[in-house]
């Protein structure tokens, strides 16, 4: 956004009043800012999806196929077939609005399409008209023809919500948004409307193996600038490995965290870690992504993408696979991938070579999180830290959607960050655990076009951030997923300041002794640590 | 609309009931009706939960509320994200019983520019006491269609009376039932949000259980029926011996077709959240997805991008790099 509305502006643009026509009476406008750029052509046929064609959600004609209704109705009938989850939320919701002001985007834009149940009803009243007996009554029965318009109006709410379940911790029945945004998406994907920022990264990943077509030459030498950097600050050099065959472990994490700050900072604390362990691990370049577009593009999609990882790990012979910080990924990995493209028969059950602890909670799909796996490491005594080099950073902790509400990852982070801080404080505690908030850019909406949706999608977050700033002085929002590290940045920067963004991984790089007596007088940023120069100056 | 819809759909259905008893159809109102209601509603039920059973989990998808089970020293949440079937079978019971979920309700608001949670504990509240004292309510009717009426069934009424207030006896679940669909509906007029998003298929039942309610309390307190003939009646409907005794109120029939409609109604509505409950993929698995495989019947067959395919075209650039690659 070339002119970027100032916060109060937003702010005062957010309004819980809903409009005086009923909502089906109330045409959906497009507004600018709040809808995604339409896939290429070129992007959705390398990745087989139908019907790719140049066109905007802004056309009048958006060119769908002569038969669309019927390919629509009868993807929807396959889909209540395949799918429980599915069938049951489009009949129990009784209307309650438990769910109404849980949800980031309806907090943040006031549109009362965007309480999680509006969102549903847009796909239920279609469910209704053509699904059930009481739906040929019509409107009376909440029942709505399936229309361009209305075809439309889903497309433009499905890509305003990031499924991040939030409403389905309170939703008394389950009911989980998720699970019916993302039916709509694969609806939608049958009508060859997927956005461009879902269906770019997906191509790429599907080519490359990572969201950002980093090719393999390109992935070495951007960890070769780090191995650099990391040598300048800590005088240790790291020798990461690449495709090598016989290692112990495969290790993936979402291709951000060697692109991008501050995510390479974060991979910076895991090259660190891992030289420190002498861990016998190696990157691959083909299953160079954690994350997975699929997720929310088509249950197909998403098996497609997530099938690099297994194949790598049995090509390159390792026993088991760490995973990285990254939320969506984390959300396959743990609830997916052992379904999808497992069982995992070629790999052994879990066990730390450090440590020698099994990991039962992960023996069948054979991949553990890194902060169960540093925090295990921790509690064993095998890693040394100097706390107080984080002694300038005031760490909170953002709890990301799919670690919480798809894992229930809340202690592991939490014990990594409190072994290498001396300072720590949470946010409210509505706003953290199961209960955390969206950054507002999950699930494929990380646009640049729909900054402004995004901006009030992370309000709530960024609330909470405000608030433990002015209280704690807190200066530092820590988190486990790569999508945050990219998003929150700016979030904070708009609405609260003075707040970066880090992983948990960098936080434990800064804090590790590598060997005794060592001196550091930077972080992994590259930044001076107060204090450091006047110790010297006293020794 | 719906509301207005509704109130008159279920006036209209009293109305219904009052002229047919007055035009002599006691035999449709009091037996005929009824048992049809019946077989709806059981044959309606077993169908949807048969549909609901029928299309199969593919993912393993709890919404987990509380610390996973990880490293033994993590103290997990084994209520809100359980790793065994017992806990799984706690979670189920304090959402079933309790409403667990709901009484996580917040209200949000914002003020000055900042977003702010306060406690909201009356949905909750009024839920269950909606609930409960329906379930209670339905209980004590059994005593219409047992003889000898059990111990037990004439304990819940002694309970439910213990105030001991007037004659006969105040039951105290009826007037919560009705001051609790009360406050449901008010809820749904004067929250802007639940008006907004609220259908005819919300009203018309609230309107129907509270049409029922107050029909049976009048029936109890105000306007008397002869309430042997009534047992008479619904003993002959328990044991398929029906008759229908002359004499009995006519707000009895109109309670009777009410409460037909209700069950009719039932299995197309949204009241099956009674039955779909239970089957809510993301309360009732156990979060164990990566330490037992979860299978799905129709896993699809897809292409993917296969390893050989990735080092055809990036072999020259690997080699360049130092990658190993398997064709040299």
């Amino acid at each position: 956004m070339a002119n970027k509305p100032k916060p109060d502006e937003l702010l005062s643009n957010i309004n819980y009043k809903p409009p005086r026509t009923q909502w089906t009476d109330t045409p959906v406008e497009f507004k600018k800012g709040y809808y995604c750029y339409a896939g290429r052509p070129n992007n959705l046929e390398y990745i087989s999806l139908p019907h790719g064609r140049k066109w905007s959600s802004t056309d009048d004609d958006w060119q769908l196929v002569d038969n669309w209704k019927e390919i629509f109705l009868e993807g929807m009938e396959n889909l209540l077939k395949k799918f429980r989850s599915f069938r049951l939320f489009m009949d129990i919701c009784v209307r309650c609005g438990a769910c109404a002001d849980k949800c980031h985007f309806f907090i943040g834009t006031g549109d009362p399409k965007n309480m999680p149940v509006l969102r549903a009803e847009l796909l239920r009243s279609i469910y209704r008209r053509y699904f059930t007996i009481s739906g040929k009554l019509g409107k009376i029965a909440g029942a709505r023809d399936l229309t361009e318009d209305v075809f439309k109006e889903l497309w433009y709410y499905s890509y305003q919500c990031t499924e991040c379940r939030r409403c389905s911790v309170f939703c008394p029945y389950g009911i989980d948004t998720a699970e019916i945004t993302m039916m709509a998406r694969e609806l939608i994907n049958l009508l060859g409307c997927c956005t461009d920022w879902i269906s770019g990264p997906l191509a790429n990943c599907y080519r490359t193996g990572n969201h950002l077509g980093l090719q393999p030459h390109t992935i070495k030498s951007n960890f070769e600038y780090m191995v650099d950097d990391l040598e300048e600050f800590t005088g240790v050099r790291v020798e990461p490995t690449f495709n090598r065959k016989g290692a112990e472990l495969l290790f993936v994490t979402p291709s951000a965290d060697f692109f991008a700050e501050p995510g390479m900072f974060t991979c910076m604390g895991y090259l660190l870690l891992f030289h420190k362990l002498g861990l016998d691990y190696t990157w691959s370049t083909y299953a160079s992504e954690g994350g997975n577009f699929g997720l929310f593009t088509s249950n197909e999609m998403m098996k497609r993408i997530n099938s690099k990882i297994y194949a790598e790990a049995k090509r390159l012979g390792v026993k088991w696979i760490l995973g990285g910080e990254c939320g969506h990924m984390w959300r396959v990995l743990h609830q997916y991938m052992d379904t999808m493209n497992g069982p995992a028969d070629f790999l052994e059950e879990p066990v730390s070579p450090i440590t020698g602890t099994k990991f039962e909670n992960a023996k069948s799909t054979k991949m553990v999180h890194i902060t169960e796996f540093t925090a295990d490491l921790i509690k064993n005594g095998k890693l040394k830290f100097d706390k107080s080099r984080n002694d300038h950073i005031i760490p909170t902790f953002h709890d990301s959607c799919n670690t919480s509400r798809g894992m229930g990852l809340f202690e592991e982070p939490r014990y990594v960050i409190n072994s290498v801080c001396n300072q720590f404080h949470e946010m409210p505690e509505n706003t953290i655990r199961e209960q955390t908030f969206c950054c507002g850019s999950g699930s494929g909406l990380n646009a640049g076009e729909i900054e402004e949706l995004r901006l009030l999608g992370g309000l709530p977050r960024a609330n909470a951030v405000k608030y433990v700033k002015e209280k704690n002085g807190v200066n530092m929002l820590s988190c486990i997923c790569a999508i945050d590290r990219a998003v929150l940045p700016p979030l904070v920067d708009y609405w609260v300041g003075d707040v970066d963004v880090c992983g948990v991984h960098e936080l434990v790089g800064n804090a590790l002794i590598m060997e005794e007596g060592e001196k550091r007088e930077i972080d992994l940023r590259g930044e001076p640590l107060p204090g450091m120069e006047e110790k010297e100056e006293e020794d | 609309m719906g509301m207005l819809f509704s109130l008159v759909a279920v006036i209209a259905l009293a109305a219904i009931a009052f002229i047919g008893v007055k035009l002599g159809l006691l035999g449709l109102f009091g037996i005929i009706l009824p048992y049809l209601a019946i077989i709806v509603f059981l044959a309606g039920f077993i169908m949807k939960v048969v549909k609901w059973g029928k299309s199969p989990v593919p993912f393993h998808i709890p919404t987990t509320c509380g610390q996973q089970k990880s490293l033994p020293w993590i103290k997990q949440n084994k209520l809100d994200n359980p790793s065994s079937t017992l806990g799984v079978i706690g979670r189920m019971a304090l959402e079933i019983l309790l409403f667990r979920s709901l009484f996580r309700n917040l209200k949000t608001d914002m003020k000055d520019g900042k977003v702010i949670y306060g406690s909201n504990k009356w949905l909750w509240l009024g839920s269950l006491a909606f609930h409960l004292s329906f379930f209670v309510v339905l209980v004590r009717h059994l005593r219409f269609f047992t003889e000898p009426v059990p111990g037990w069934v004439n304990m819940i009424d002694a309970v439910d009376g213990f105030m001991q207030m007037g004659v006969p006896h105040l039951l105290m679940t009826g007037v919560v039932l009705l001051a609790a669909g009360g406050y449901l509906f008010l809820r749904r007029v004067f929250n802007q949000q639940v008006r907004y998003i609220s259908l005819a298929a919300d009203y018309f039942p609230l309107f129907l259980i509270i049409g029922v309610a107050l029909s049976g309390i009048l029936m109890r307190y105000f306007i008397k029926v002869d309430i042997v003939k009534v047992k008479e009646l619904t003993m002959g409907l328990a044991t398929l011996n029906v008759s229908v005794p002359e004499g009995i109120g006519v707000i009895f029939f109109i309670h009777l077709f009410l409460i037909s409609v209700l069950f009719a109604y039932f299995p197309f509505s949204k009241l099956m959240h009674l039955g779909g409950i239970f089957l809510s993929p993301t309360r009732n698995l156990v979060n164990n997805s990566r330490e037992v495989r979860h299978v799905n019947p129709w896993n699809p067959e897809v292409h993917v991008h296969t390893y050989e395919e990735y080092e055809d075209e990036f072999r020259e650039l690997m080699k360049e790099e130092g990658i190993p690659v398997e064709k040299e």
